[in-house]
């Protein structure tokens, strides 16, 4: 760590870059790029990419993740991290499925799915923003707990025999090629966009992110914002669980092991910093159509899943590192 | 006194012995010496690991890639032996390796100047993605292993195993480092005042970078033991353990915000965790209820570490400061 106390001296240019490079150089621009590349290699690599169905497949890969993405990227921005995201996946679906044979119907298993998520939210938000623990150790604990008692409720078994009609939420489609996933997440996408960077909400989470204190002497709630911030997460994991759960038509405890990390990488890859204070929902909804890409390309070339979560992980920690190489080289010279 | 009886280890300490003395009344088999120095034993690796993480979350770090690395070291091992790599050799090399997949962590934390919780996410399923590749998802069990590779660690010596004896081993050699040496001192000062540490010349990332190869070579060791002791080598085994590890840190009152914490903690939380496990399936619980019963515990420890924070208070110069 650079603790040095004197904080490298910053460079003032004379006047700014033109628009035009200044534009280029955003990170959204870059990704943009990226997945316009990735988009045509994977074109160019089967001849089964461009499809229109094959394609519309291809938007599962990320669609169930970016809802969470979204709301994380809130979190992250407002300095707060909810690792348990999973976890109220599996236990959201859980509850779906023990409520299915009590012989509930599909609004119920929506509203169901729905309320458990706020749920585990509020009990995030609640032990953080409410008694001011640290975000990261309770959502470990969360994520444990969470899934824990799915795994008390459901053992060894799984649960299925989900209605007909709730199939749609995962395996329905809107209009031709577009799911009904895709659609919500489009929705998403832009209730979160406009949440962030165009409400006082929205100012306000940056401004916590940037400067707790001072976001609490200028009159913000601080504490209110952030357990919204963790209600929110909730909300969209249990969302997510919902499209999760109908597409695959049955729950274990193990289901969506590890989403945490891929909606934690989808939020970092889209620029948000992950110590918080920056990030938009733009570069949030490319890093999923990037990822998205990736993994059905990898998917068309048989590569296994692990092999997979190694290239994410070193996505998580290459598009942080680069930046840092990239601003280290440009110091020196 | 009455700080040693109000501090955290007492207090686990006299919960750990109530919980073996409620178990005791309806199975008094529990009790048994065999029986607990096998629950000691089944504790060995979580004490291990537990106070190797400490090393870290004490310098404001954590390592969440712990199991991962205990996993791929633990595969290695094994593929060592079936290749007939002996024993005396296996286990250095382990050791190193998992220094090594420590060092990796260490060095983009400390170079780079990433939050460790991204890197150590990141390395996680890096590493064992890895142990797939390596092993091409196959199983290495119990037939494949030879025998010296496999009754090492549960070799008796002196009453106990050499698990038993090789948690003990580190228990003083961590108690050693941690309270006698200038490593463990820096440890304490990098995570309760970086900023300070810098002023006394402590180099803060290189600090938190040792603690993390310090992780790691446990990891390592803690690997072979275990593929060892179960005979079997996949890639999932120890899944989700650094969970357990973390929950073991932080019910033993280690602060994860850097800086505060015990040997004695780190060895009674993972004792405290490690009886519960054992005493799930004596008193007819299923075992499904570990991950539940470890998250509320993490829950809890953390609750009860913030509370005690508050009531105590750090504010060592009040007085300066009104002075002032």
């Amino acid at each position: 760590m650079s603790l040095s106390d004197t904080p490298h001296a910053r460079h003032i240019p004379d006047r700014l870059a033109s628009p035009l490079s200044r534009a280029l150089k955003r990170w959204e621009v870059l990704l943009f790029l990226v997945a316009a590349a990735i988009f045509v290699i994977n074109s160019f690599a089967s001849p089964y990419f461009l499809d229109p169905w094959s394609l519309s497949d291809a938007t599962y890969n990320f669609t169930e993740k970016a809802m969470i993405g979204f709301a994380m990227a809130l979190l992250i921005i407002a300095g707060e991290i909810d690792l348990s995201v999973a976890s109220i996946m599996a236990l959201t679906s859980t509850a779906m499925g023990f409520a299915v044979t009590l012989g509930a119907g599909t609004p119920e298993l929506v509203a169901i799915g729905i309320v458990v998520g706020l749920a585990c939210g509020a009990f995030n938000g609640m032990l953080v923003a409410g008694m001011g623990l640290p975000s990261i150790v309770v959502t470990i604990g969360t994520m444990s707990l969470f899934r824990g008692i799915s795994y008390i409720v459901l053992g060894d078994k799984a649960y299925n025999g989900y209605p007909a009609s709730f199939a749609y939420f995962g395996q329905g489609y809107v209009w031709w090629v577009f799911s009904f996933e895709l659609a919500l997440f489009a929705v998403a996408a832009l209730v979160f966009g406009v949440l962030l960077h165009r409400t006082n909400f929205g100012r306000a989470i940056y401004v916590i992110g940037n400067n707790p204190v001072a976001a609490l002497f200028s009159g913000i709630r601080v504490a209110r914002v952030k357990f919204i911030l963790f209600l929110l997460t909730g909300v969209m994991s249990g969302i997510a669980s919902i499209c999760l759960t109908s597409r695959l038509g049955s729950t274990r405890p193990s289901i969506a092991l590890g989403t945490e990390l891929e909606a934690v990488t989808m939020v970092v890859l889209g620029g948000v910093n992950i110590l918080g204070g920056s990030g938009t929902i733009p570069g949030v909804v490319l890093a999923a159509l990037v990822m998205g890409l990736v993994t059905f390309g990898f998917g068309l070339l048989n590569v296994p899943g692990i092999v997979m979560s190694i290239f994410i992980g070193l996505l998580l920690i290459g598009v942080i590192a680069l930046p840092r190489l990239w601003a280290r080289a440009r110091r020196r010279r | 006194m009455t700080r040693l009886l109000t501090s955290r280890e007492a207090q686990l300490g006299v919960a750990i012995l109530v919980m073996i003395a409620l178990i005791a009344v309806r199975f008094p088999a529990f009790v048994a010496p065999a029986n607990l120095a096998n629950v000691f034993n089944d504790t060995s690796a979580l004490i291990i690991l537990a106070l190797a993480q400490m090393a870290v979350i004490l310098t404001k770090c954590i390592d969440l890639s712990i199991a991962a690395t205990l996993a791929l070291c633990g595969m290695v091992a094994a593929m060592m032996n079936v290749a007939g790599v002996p024993l005396a050799a296996i286990i250095p090399l382990v050791i190193l390796l998992g220094a090594g997949l420590g060092a990796v962590n260490g060095l983009l934390v400390w170079k780079l100047d990433i939050p460790p919780i991204v890197v150590t996410l990141g390395t996680m399923t890096i590493y064992r993605g890895v142990i797939f590749l390596i092993s091409g998802g196959k199983w290495i069990n119990d037939q494949q292993m030879s025998a010296a590779f496999k009754s090492f660690p549960r070799a008796d010596f002196l009453f106990l195993p050499v698990l038993s004896w090789t948690a003990i081993l580190v228990v003083v050699v961590f108690a050693v480092l941690i309270g006698r040496t200038p490593l463990g001192r820096s440890f304490f000062a990098v995570g309760g005042n970086p900023h300070a540490a810098v002023y006394t010349g402590i180099n803060v990332g290189r600090t938190q970078f040792l603690a993390f190869v310090i992780s790691g070579a446990l990891a390592g060791l803690t690997g072979y033991l275990w593929v060892a002791r179960y005979a079997v080598a996949y890639v999932d085994i120890a899944g989700g353990f650094e969970l357990d590890v973390v929950a073991a840190c932080v019910i033993g009152g280690i602060s994860i915000a850097g800086g505060a914490g015990s040997v004695g903690g780190a060895v009674l939380g993972a004792l405290f965790l490690g009886v519960i496990k054992n005493a799930l399936p004596v008193i007819g619980i299923s075992p499904f209820w570990q991950m539940a019963i470890s998250g509320t515990a993490i829950i809890l420890a953390i609750a009860v570490n913030a509370s005690q924070g508050r009531t105590k208070g750090r504010v060592i110069l009040k007085s300066a400061e009104h002075v002032a």
